[in-house]
């Protein structure tokens, strides 16, 4: 879209949004920040402890004196995992709201449906997901990990540990499209070869015959993007049909939602997944982190990968609107961009300035008793996949999500 | 009062309190509600509208509202990526739709179905569209220059712009009074088309189908129109969601947005032309607020508020206030008010 | 060869599934002409009442075959008196009514439940069909299906129980003039369809990850089935899901999963077009 429209839309925004209230916020004494997530309906295994997290840590920024001597007001909306209320909330939140920033979104289709009223409306916007990669915008900082961090890591591992010839099962939307080309790109770079490929809507629940088909295909190892609560299905199938002993599984998805506590340990055992975060993880800053969580909710069982991504969503937000000195976007944005870093749950996490994307850790884990056992990790990677397409530096005005072309 | 279709001689004054009262909103509902969030109630009102049309006056009962909403959203997207215009995608966002329904609904009335069957073949042929868009993730689904996008839709289409000048852009405020004048408009239509010979045959078809053909109408062919304008008034509220939300999803299809239709007519109150739009608006707002707090489960409080309307008001509230209204200050005499027969209907169906 | 018999052994599983998935469904339309949306719901409440049972330490087959429906038929008592009794002979007041219900029972799994995936395993081990390996629940839901048309076969031709139900079925005045309440025989074939939608979402609970909004996926499926099928209770049901489900399968091991979802519609317009009144409605005339 044209470069004029943008600033035609945000300034005559900052107008409307003025004559509509004219009981205008003015300069406020706290500091506004917007949370809109799925509290309820059918993704709020993802959104509730995602809630968790963004209120844990805004009470313990205000707790340590909130930030410029302000306290931090929350203003969370639930989109009952409904698309269409992420347009109107968004729009709430931005236009009546005036809310400072934005850390929500959960699908990656609730993101695409607030990001550009984000941008008109000039309201700094975190989404801290892990998705499928390539979204290059100016006002959107991500912290999830793309597929690059992820898969790049995972195949050759899992590819190490069962052989050759890979059967991918994907959910059937942009994340498991776009994460599915990736793996058969990674097979092929590590000597190996895509033997299938299936897609499937997120509805799916029956996988019997897919099971039977893959069996007469006969790859050495079963990689699987799928997503949600019917997809968890597979898994449970899979191994009622007795396959998880005869044929390895891989997952870029599975535990994302501690899904992974669901399946029963003969179920779950051994499937190979890699993320930024486990509950367990050794490390001191993890530890601290479970108990904070325990004093505040009473069980730490709940945290996940993507509760965990929000609150270092948090943090880095609250560490750059120190190093600013304000909570206005632009001084915001620069001192993201100087690539700051802060050290969270899961360990250090830098901002990338020429993607707004993240540098991570990575770990290779195994799922082993409802848990997920750490197997390797890879230190600070780099979002590689969107670094290949989007340069903000060069090119601050952009506003698209590149796919990847492989 | 709103019910009253048949209330002979009354065109004018009907026209005349529709321009008032619809003046008269435009005016001060957006001192409480902010005109963006009024947009959409408004664009469900007319969605609303398009069933109570085809459901309360047709006694069509199509459990697919959605797919022609969707379809009227889709189109839009579809061919504003391609034009880069929005005055030929908004005439086809009305088009597709009502041509789509012709020819379900020639399917459909030249079988004879009716009742549940109907309900079946409109549910099933919603789920084919629903589940078809959703799995069209993949690059080889392309339109011209727009990819379909499965679960994840369409974002980032040309939005309503003043006609022939594509970087006008017709948004905020001024797309509020576009989509207030086009309910407005919508609904004198209905009422024209009520009050049409056309009209009184369709709700006699309603009343009963076989008296209607014996008297020589061509009863299939009057459903079937009647259905294609109710799809082509949904597809118009699609196209209007579509510049809304400025993105289309396959859950635009999806059986739960038809479900909560027949649910706004059957609050709103059935064969009524202001029920639906009412019960639209009223509970896309409720749905809106319950957003807001986090006490208790917001499917359960709809769940309920369905349970208890068909319970204890049954006709809706329109007809009830109205009915109330009537009896108050004594034009009781009168109450020949074509109020709702569902549950007549639906008895003679199960006896037939 | 093992191949052929792997994909036959689909086949049968899912005409058995959607016989499961539809019985209950088809016991309350064909008896009382009431169409409950809240199916669905009710397979989810059987799902979650074993998964609950079998956590509480209850043998699983007496959670899914004894405990799940009884709870549910329970609930659809409880339905039955403070609802649809009063909305009988009102079909679509009785499907928005039970729309409703199915909306509040999600909201009212998801405040005691959550909405975080849960489930339990299979109890039967997958076994080998020559080189493939092949879920052995399969057949446990395949045995249960047969059982569960045979039972409801016997309990309508030969019991008295099923011969009022019957009566009261085709000629409701009739029945009650010669004393008969339609109102306990609707109460008792409300408590035995809502009986058989636990049962279905039960036996299929250790297959799926369940979560409140698990009904929504079985609906549509059953109630196609259930009308498609016809006025003919257990002729039409079988017919039905033995068509949709042969159509299903086909299409999902030639192209997708998908396309099997989308033929089984197309197949069920198509039917409907050229039989409106649904299967049974022309074929097994009078057949129950």
């Amino acid at each position: 879209m044209p470069m004029n429209r943008r600033s035609f839309l945000s300034t005559t925004a900052a107008m409307t949004g003025t004559a509509l209230l004219p009981q205008a916020v003015m300069a406020s004494d706290t500091i506004k920040l917007g949370s809109i997530l799925d509290t309820s309906g059918i993704f709020d295994a993802y959104g509730k402890p995602m809630d968790m997290a963004m209120r844990l840590a805004v009470k313990e920024i205000n707790a340590a004196g909130g930030l410029l001597g302000k306290e931090v007001e929350v203003v969370a909306y639930d989109t009952q995992s409904d698309m269409a209320l992420y347009s109107q909330y968004g729009q709430q939140l931005t236009r009546q709201d005036r809310v400072d920033v934005v850390h929500g979104g959960i699908l990656s289709a609730s993101r695409e449906a607030i990001r550009q009223t984000m941008r008109k409306t000039k309201t700094l916007y975190f989404y801290n997901v892990l998705y499928e990669g390539g979204v290059c915008d100016g006002n959107i900082f991500i912290n999830g990990v793309t597929p690059a961090q992820q898969v790049e890591a995972l195949v050759p591992y899992a590819m190490g540990k069962s052989g050759p010839k890979v059967y991918i099962l994907a959910a059937d939307y942009n994340y498991g499209q776009i994460t599915a080309r990736w793996i058969q790109k990674f097979v092929a770079e590590n000597g190996g070869e895509t033997v299938g490929v299936d897609f499937f809507p997120l509805d799916v629940s029956d996988f019997g015959s897919t099971i039977a088909k893959i069996q007469a295909v006969g790859p050495d190892l079963v990689i699987a993007p799928l997503v949600g609560g019917a997809h968890l299905s597979f898994f449970r199938q899979w191994a009622a049909a007795g396959m998880k002993d005869r044929i390895p599984l891989a997952s870029t998805t599975l535990g994302v939602g501690n899904e992974h506590k669901v399946l029963t340990p003969a179920e779950g055992d051994g499937i190979m997944v890699a993320y930024n975060y486990s509950q367990e993880l050794d490390t001191a800053a993890n530890i601290a982190f479970k108990d904070k969580w325990s004093a505040a909710y009473g069980d730490s069982g709940m945290i996940h990968e993507l509760a965990v991504s929000n609150y270092q969503g948090m943090l880095t937000w609250a560490e750059a609107v120190r190093q600013a000195g304000s909570i206005e976007r632009a001084a915001v944005i620069a001192a993201l961009e100087t690539g700051l870093s802060i050290e969270g749950p899961a360990g250090r996490v830098t901002v990338d300035p020429k993607t707004h994307h993240a540098v991570l850790d990575v770990h290779l884990m195994e799922i082993e008793n409802q848990g997920m056992r750490v197997v390797e990790t890879l230190p600070q990677r780099q979002p590689i996949d969107t670094q290949s397409v989007c340069d903000l530096k060069v090119n601050p005005g952009d506003n698209i999500q590149y796919e990847i072309e492989i | 009062m709103p019910g009253q279709v048949h209330n002979p001689g009354g065109l004018q004054k009907d026209l005349m309190a529709t321009v008032i009262v619809t003046g008269l909103l435009v005016w001060l509902m957006p001192m409480l509600i902010s005109t963006y969030t009024l947009t959409v109630l408004i664009i469900y009102g007319m969605l609303g509208l398009s069933l109570g049309l085809i459901w309360g006056f047709g006694g069509i009962l199509c459990f697919g509202q959605a797919a022609f909403f969707g379809l009227g959203a889709y189109s839009y997207a579809i061919a504003a990526i391609n034009f880069g215009e929005s005055t030929l995608p908004m005439i086809l966002a009305v088009l597709v739709p009502a041509v789509v329904a012709a020819l379900l609904g020639a399917l459909m009335f030249y079988g004879r179905l009716t009742d549940v069957y109907l309900g079946v073949i409109t549910l099933v042929v919603t789920l084919i569209l629903f589940k078809f868009v959703n799995s069209t993730a993949g690059p080889q689904y392309v339109i011209g220059k727009a990819r379909l996008g499965g679960f994840n839709g369409i974002p980032g289409f040309q939005t309503l712009n003043v006609p022939g000048r594509p970087e006008a852009y017709i948004w905020g405020d001024a797309y509020f009074y576009v989509c207030a004048v086009l309910l407005a408009l919508v609904f004198v239509l209905v009422t024209v088309l009520l009050r049409s010979s056309f009209g009184r045959v369709a709700v006699g078809i309603r009343e009963n189908e076989t008296r209607m053909s014996l008297m020589g109408y061509d009863v299939r062919a009057r459903k079937t129109i009647l259905f294609a304008i109710g799809a082509a008034i949904a597809g118009l509220a699609g196209a209007l969601f579509a510049n809304w939300g400025e993105i289309v999803t396959p859950s635009l299809f999806s059986l739960g947005q038809s479900a909560e239709i027949i649910i706004w007519c059957i609050v709103g109150g059935l064969g009524t032309r202001l029920g639906p739009i009412l019960g639209a608006a009223g509970l896309a707002y409720l749905k809106f607020l319950l957003g807001q707090q986090s006490l208790v489960d917001n499917t359960l409080i709809t769940g309920l508020i369905l349970v208890l309307f068909v319970l204890f008001l049954p006709r809706g509230i329109v007809p009830a206030v109205s009915g109330l209204w009537q009896s108050r200050i004594g034009r009781g005499r009168r109450s020949r008010r074509p109020q709702t027969r569902r549950g007549a209907i639906s008895r003679e169906r199960f006896n037939g | 060869m093992d191949l052929s018999f792997v994909i036959l052994v689909e086949m049968l599983y899912a005409v058995s599934s959607l016989i499961l998935i539809s019985a209950g469904l088809a016991v309350v339309f064909g008896m009382m002409k009431v169409i409950n949306l809240a199916h669905g719901e009710f397979m989810m409440m059987g799902g979650y009442a074993t998964i609950t049972a079998v956590n509480l330490g209850v043998n699983i087959f007496v959670s899914m075959l004894v405990i799940a429906p009884i709870t549910v038929g329970l609930i659809g008592l409880i339905v039955e008196r403070l609802v649809i009794r009063h909305l009988y002979g009102r079909l679509v007041d009785t499907m928005l009514a039970t729309w409703g219900l199915s909306l509040f029972f999600i909201g009212l799994a998801t405040m005691i439940f959550g909405n975080t995936t849960t489930g339990i395993s299979t109890p039967i081990p997958g076994f080998a069909i020559g080189n493939f390996q092949i879920n052995g629940y399969n057949f446990f839901i395949i045995v249960v299906s047969a059982l569960l048309l045979v039972g409801m076969l016997a309990v309508l031709k030969s019991t008295r129980a099923g011969l009022i139900a019957r009566g009261a079925m085709q000629r409701p005045d009739m029945a009650a003039a010669l004393g008969y309440s339609p109102n306990r025989i609707y109460m008792a074939t409300f408590f035995c369809g809502s009986a058989l939608s636990g049962l279905a979402g039960a036996v299929l609970a250790p297959l799926v990850g369940l979560v409140p909004t698990s009904g929504g996926a079985y609906i549509a499926k059953a109630f196609i089935t259930v009308i498609a099928g016809g006025p003919s209770l257990i002729a039409g049901l079988f017919s039905s899901a033995g068509l949709f489900g042969v159509v299903s399968q086909v299409f999902t091991f030639a192209i997708s999963p998908v396309i099997g979802e989308v033929a089984l519609l197309v197949a069920a317009v198509i039917l409907l077009r050229l039989l409106p009144q649904g299967i049974t409605g022309k074929f097994f005339k009078g057949k129950l």
